[in-house]
């Protein structure tokens, strides 16, 4: 378990990093890079973007593992009085 | 100068039992609350005598009966704790009060400690169940079903503030912090606007502004009169609008900026007029506007976002603090205060590891674009739902927080010795040492009180009335003096 989450929060960390990088393209902060590093960088965030869909998958599917069976029923029982 | 401020939250649990066709929520509670056994000798009275929820702030008292238990039942339903803390039923609801604090890290500490209590005791009650038959609690503040269960936030402000200019500014400030701490909820009740998805569980509840009740007819601004400590000095000013989250972050942010704006309103350092023209509608637009991009009229004139509202509450606080000494705690909530307000303005997506709103709508988008459902959906609501399942291998925000999906604020450990140990710089402290040092001469409780029971004398109660008395440095000597607690009560009392 340990382990699994540090490698997430090294995701987060890339996350991030690729949130910064893309915000710096916007501004436009970018521009004496050349074309060929341009060219990388971009696949490398296709790269990075792939994993990220891969680990919402994951996550998704781990939901789905401990998602309540018969939700209808169940979210239609969950019925509290009033309290304070 | 702006009093020190003592906090406690008082979380209110939803709770219910699978595969029980005669559920009832109060035998429920009252098996889960006796469950937890972290001490057999203790039989703790919760000591109403000092108790009077039906004083008003505005200076009169309201007629009604107060409710006071026999003694078997009031020891059924009240366990008082060696970290100082409260564990109870109320009404048809578990309850954690935490200890006093006296800083914002300690709350969050002391109210995720309070969680794990809460685990500890519905897996024990579970035993005690029919086969097949398990508890389930969440941390959450309604049914969706029009029933709502709250989240209390407690802070000590000084008596001379006077409490119309609490209302005046607070106000307009509690209905805009949902931004950043709000639990989200998908759709509306109470007869509220239909909407997908909104900010807070809450808002749809609060019909009036400034009022003394807290079920029916629920004020943004509640008036209980109980400071539980020296009333000529003292106020406990009782929050009642906010959400319970799950995130630390937007704990910490909820309780710690609250605590900056009330000492701006002791110290009278808001000029500005915030008040908002129909703050009652006003908190339920807020809630259903996730974009947080909607303009409200304010009294003044003009017309503010919810993020700009906060945003002249921040200015006010970081001049305030330009001048002052600024303790660490109170300096990390205002950078993040700031940087959040930052990200709401620009977009409030961006959050989803810090505010709980934002978590849970980002988890039920991702789900609902990958299985094709909807908001309306069975598996959408259950999904609202169980983020807020206190079960580390079920719960949804246990699942995030992880993965190492979720910013923390505190740590595991931290909250495992707060589920032992009261925090030592506040009463709390040698309320929790006297159950866990004498636990069979202690006969009641309450905040501002404990009273003993040794041997053939009368029952001896000990007043509390100063919050910040009864710390480590000023009774562990006393502690160190009184083997047993009859030493105690004579080196008190002579």
């Amino acid at each position: 378990m340990r382990i699994s989450r540090h490698a997430d929060d090294r995701l987060a960390v890339v996350w991030k990093a690729a949130d910064q990088q893309q915000k710096k393209k916007q501004s436009g902060g970018d521009g004496d890079s050349s074309s060929d590093e341009d060219g990388a960088g971009q696949k490398q965030m296709a790269k990075k973007g792939e994993e990220l869909k891969e680990e919402m998958d994951s996550l998704i599917d781990e939901i789905d593992e401990v998602l309540e069976e018969n939700a209808e029923e169940f979210v239609k029982n969950y019925v509290q009085r009033g309290g304070e | 100068m702006p009093l020190p401020k003592v906090i406690g939250t008082e979380i209110e649990y939803g709770i219910t039992v699978q595969n029980d066709r005669d559920f009832d929520p109060i035998s429920s509670c009252v098996l889960l609350v006796n469950a937890y056994r972290e001490n057999e000798e203790a039989q703790i009275l919760w000591d109403y005598e000092q108790e009077n929820p039906l004083a008003d702030a505005r200076g009169f008292h309201v007629e009604g009966e107060k409710y006071t238990p026999n003694q078997q039942e009031n020891i059924a339903r009240n366990k008082t704790l060696m970290n100082g803390a409260r564990f109870y039923v109320d009404h048809a609801h578990p309850e954690y009060s935490t200890p006093e604090v006296t800083n914002v890290r300690d709350l969050v500490v002391h109210e995720r400690a309070g969680e794990r209590v809460m685990e500890t005791a519905r897996r024990a009650a579970s035993t005690l169940l029919p086969q097949g038959s398990y508890l389930l609690i969440y941390k959450n503040n309604s049914d969706r079903k029009g029933n709502s269960y709250g989240c209390h936030e407690n802070y000590l402000i000084d008596r001379r503030t006077p409490f119309k200019d609490v209302v005046a500014h607070f106000l307009p400030f509690l209905v805009t912090r949902q931004i950043f701490c709000g639990a989200g909820k998908v759709g509306s009740e109470n007869r509220s606007t239909p909407c997908t998805y909104q900010i807070s569980q809450r808002a749809d509840f609060f019909e009036t502004e400034v009022a003394l009740d807290t079920m029916v007819k629920r004020p943004i601004i509640n008036t209980r009169d109980e400071p539980h400590a020296d009333r000529e000095k003292y106020r406990r000013l009782h929050v009642i609008v906010g959400d319970s989250n799950l995130s630390e972050v937007s704990t910490y942010l909820r309780v710690g900026v609250s605590t900056i704006v009330l000492a701006l309103i002791e110290d009278r350092a808001l000029d500005r007029d915030l008040s908002i023209v129909d703050p009652v509608k006003v908190i339920k637009e807020v809630s259903h506007d996730p974009a947080c991009k909607r303009e409200y009229l304010m009294e003044r004139g003009g017309r503010l976002t919810a993020v700009q509202m906060q945003q002249e509450f921040l200015e006010a606080a970081l001049r305030y603090f330009s001048s002052r000494e600024i303790d660490p705690i109170t300096k990390d909530v205002l950078v993040r205060w700031e940087q959040t307000l930052g990200k709401l303005a620009e977009d409030p997506m961006q959050l989803d590891r810090e505010v709980d709103w934002v978590i849970k709508r980002k988890v039920i988008e991702e789900y609902m674009s990958r299985r094709k459902v909807d908001w309306g959906h069975p598996q959408v609501q259950m999904l609202d739902l169980q983020y807020h399942d206190i079960r580390p291998d079920r719960g949804l925000y246990h699942l995030l927080e992880r993965r190492g999906e979720v910013d923390r604020i505190v740590s595991d450990e931290e909250i495992a010795r707060a589920v032992e140990i009261a925090p030592d710089d506040t009463r709390a402290y040698f309320r929790g040492e006297c159950i866990r040092r004498y636990p069979d001469a202690v006969f009641g409780v309450n905040w501002d009180s404990i009273s003993f029971n040794v041997g053939e004398d009368p029952i001896k109660r000990i007043l509390m009335n100063e919050p910040l008395k009864g710390t480590k440095a000023h009774v562990k000597e006393l502690f160190d003096a009184s083997p047993t607690a009859t030493d105690l009560v004579r080196n008190l009392t002579s």
